[in-house]
């Protein structure tokens, strides 16, 4: 058996632990090569993991070596592959703009920005519920302490009320796991699926409570909307680099949502079968909805972009909904491009806020900006992504988002939101832009422009607009091969369980 | 036994509920701890509950389903931890912000100083009178 699934989990825990040890706990600069360098092995095993998830359609470990149903295993297919790649590229650009002084804003940067890479990749590897409910709060712990990082006042009151909300949210996620294992007898996510085919009738109802009880959990990570309070205000009051790196967050909700209601609660649950989609489709819509009247009332770029997260997270979730193998495709693919451009986004805006000087990032007339044309061309190219223009990624996703509905009836929900975002998206960066770069006075009050590894960071991210165009035969290739495993439930059960008896129920 | 469960899990997760739609930071906490609280007991009763079991497994005689335990010693861990960040988090946002409301707004502030003020206007002029009155005792020998 192959250790190599452990290793994008142990790899960021273990240098969080050695980076606080004497050596390299002392000097910031032999912490920030550490971490790079420990970032640059994170990418390689990243791509070994694509390179097994294209070779063997699932692979397992079995921790301990407890075999499947009874200890805790760790999955590999092509989605998590995939979302693994994903959270190691934006953490490698997301350290390379911190590392140019935002870490020494406060103790620790470094050590738990690894920390939080482990809960990250903890949740998407993880193949048992309760497991990652652990790498839930692994992450969450961790998130608290970056969201307080270099503490201002916005940032406490914002912290309590996301600690508060999240402690609240484990709190249901532990009741419903309660509930799972008090019905199905298991918690291993395979296991549940075999064993939801063939429910008795009478504990159908409490399982289904369960599982809804789950998606109110990963609703409020994912940013649902009535549990989306939360994300504008923590999101714009959080620094920059760590508002870029939470941009995976919601993701890792939306992750948990696809993972378990596509393979435990999907087409081959028996009577569960899609039992998210009746609440999940409206509420995805909702959520755009409020997006769009968000961003529009965004005096703050900051603010802004914490909106247009939401708006992603919705268009993300009303596809998801619909849940066969050609949606899931697409919002595979439309996962990338937001989580990327958005992270390419917090870091933009926290360089043009930086180089304003006193005006920030609130959206008024003020001095210039030290480097206007530079700094205006990647707002113009990020603008143009985010709100789905031709040339670039988010034109692309959002034309597979829109190509997913089946019938009328969800093209007349989903078409005009997704339409409207991308208006309101424009109508609202070009008031932006042309406010920021050419309704300005006086002289820029930042003579030197913003720092080397600014540009490195943030220019990464937003290459990868150009990047996801290029390459998006390959991709769609890549996401709709990963889609259709997730919907071979059956197959999935028979090669971890070949033991498995269908209407067995004894735990 | 199931009943009397049943009935403390609920009744732990309504007191938990309402302290936590308090407004100050104190009840929002306590309410948290209550509602882990809930949840341990919770968690530990989906596995079944079996006055006559055993807790450690042997094989001669009928055990208790072990599973929920270790889930339980995990939450638990995880609640206390939390919970200790949570006071931190709330202390340290009481001196931040100047205010124990969970907003921590400065209008709530504004408003709690004006719904205080008279009794607040009344102490301090007793305390001056109280002043005076000793200042002037100490000056008549």
């Amino acid at each position: 058996m192959s250790h190599l699934i452990t290793l994008p989990i142990l790899v960021p825990m273990l240098t969080g632990l050695v980076m606080l040890l004497p050596p390299i706990n002392t000097s910031r600069t032999r912490q920030r090569l550490f971490a790079g360098a420990s970032l640059i092995v994170q990418l390689v095993l990243a791509m070994a993991l694509i390179n097994q998830a294209t070779q063997t359609p699932w692979s397992f470990y079995a921790m301990g070596d407890w075999q499947a149903p009874f200890g805790i295993m760790l999955m590999l297919d092509r989605m998590n592959a995939l979302l693994v790649m994903l959270t190691s590229i934006l953490a490698f650009a997301t350290f390379l703009y911190a590392s140019a002084g935002e870490d020494n804003e406060g103790a620790y940067f470094q050590p738990l920005f690894q920390f939080q890479l482990m809960g990250i990749q903890g949740a998407f590897l993880t193949g048992d519920v309760f497991n990652l409910f652990v790498f839930f709060e692994v992450l969450l712990i961790a998130s608290y302490a970056l969201l307080m990082h270099g503490g201002t006042k916005q940032r406490t009151r914002a912290g309590l009320h996301y600690v508060t909300l999240n402690l609240v949210g484990s709190a249901l996620f532990l009741f419903a796991l309660g509930i799972l294992y008090g019905t199905l007898g298991t918690l291993n996510m395979v296991d549940m699926a075999a064993k939801v085919q063939h429910l008795p009738e009478d504990t159908a109802p409490l399982v289904a409570a369960g599982g809804l009880l789950l998606l109110v959990v990963f609703g409020l990570k994912a940013a649902l909307l009535p549990l989306h309070f939360w994300l504008p205000q923590s999101y714009s009051a959080a620094a920059a680099p760590v508002a870029a790196l939470f941009a995976i967050m919601t993701k890792v909700g939306l992750y948990a949502i696809i993972r378990i209601f596509s393979l435990v609660f999907g087409e081959h649950a028996g009577e569960l079968a899609q039992l998210a989609q009746a609440w999940l489709w409206p509420l995805a819509l909702l959520t755009i909805a409020a997006g769009i009247l968000g961003v529009l009332s965004s005096q703050d770029l900051r603010r802004l972009v914490a909106h247009l997260v939401v708006i992603s997270v919705g268009s993300l979730l009303a596809v998801t909904s619909i849940g066969n193998a050609q949606a899931l495709a697409a919002v595979l693919y439309y996962t990338l491009h937001s989580t990327l451009i958005s992270a390419a986004l917090f870091l933009l805006v926290d360089m043009i806020a930086n180089q304003r000087g006193k005006a920030g990032s609130r959206v008024v007339a003020a001095r210039p900006v030290a480097q206007p044309l530079a700094l205006g061309a990647c707002f113009m190219v990020a603008g143009l992504s985010i709100a789905g223009m031709p040339p670039f990624s988010g034109f692309v996703g959002k034309v597979m988002l829109m190509q997913t509905m089946p019938s009328a009836g969800w093209m007349l929900g989903f078409w005009p939101l997704a339409l409207l975002s991308g208006l309101a998206t424009l109508v609202i960066f070009s008031r932006a832009g042309s406010t920021l770069f050419w309704r300005v006075h006086g002289q820029a009050t930042e003579t030197q422009g913003s720092p080397k590894a600014h540009w490195f960071g943030m220019g990464l991210l937003l290459s990868a607009s150009l990047v996801l165009t290029l390459w998006a035969a390959e991709l769609t290739a890549y996401t709709q091969v990963a889609a259709q495993h997730l919907m071979q439930v059956d197959t999935l059960i028979q090669t971890l369980l070949p033991l498995h008896v269908p209407g067995d129920l004894t735990p | 036994m199931e009943v009397l469960v049943a009935f403390s899990i609920g009744l732990m997760t309504t007191c938990g509920i309402f302290l936590l739609l308090r407004s100050r930071t104190f009840p929002v906490v306590v309410g948290l701890t209550l509602l882990s609280y809930a949840v341990n007991l919770f968690l530990f009763a989906s596995g079944g509950l079996y006055p006559d079991h055993t807790t450690v497994v042997d094989a001669s005689a009928p055990y208790a389903d072990p599973l929920p335990q270790a889930l339980v010693l995990t939450a638990i861990v995880i609640g206390f931890a939390m919970t200790a960040f949570v006071v931190i988090l709330a202390l340290r946002a009481r001196a931040d912000l100047g205010s124990d409301h969970i907003n921590g707004s400065a209008r709530m502030k504004a408003q709690i100083r004006k719904r205080r003020s008279p009794q607040a206007l009344k102490t301090s002029k007793k305390s001056t009178q109280h002043t005076k009155a000793q200042k002037a005792k100490e000056n008549t020998p």
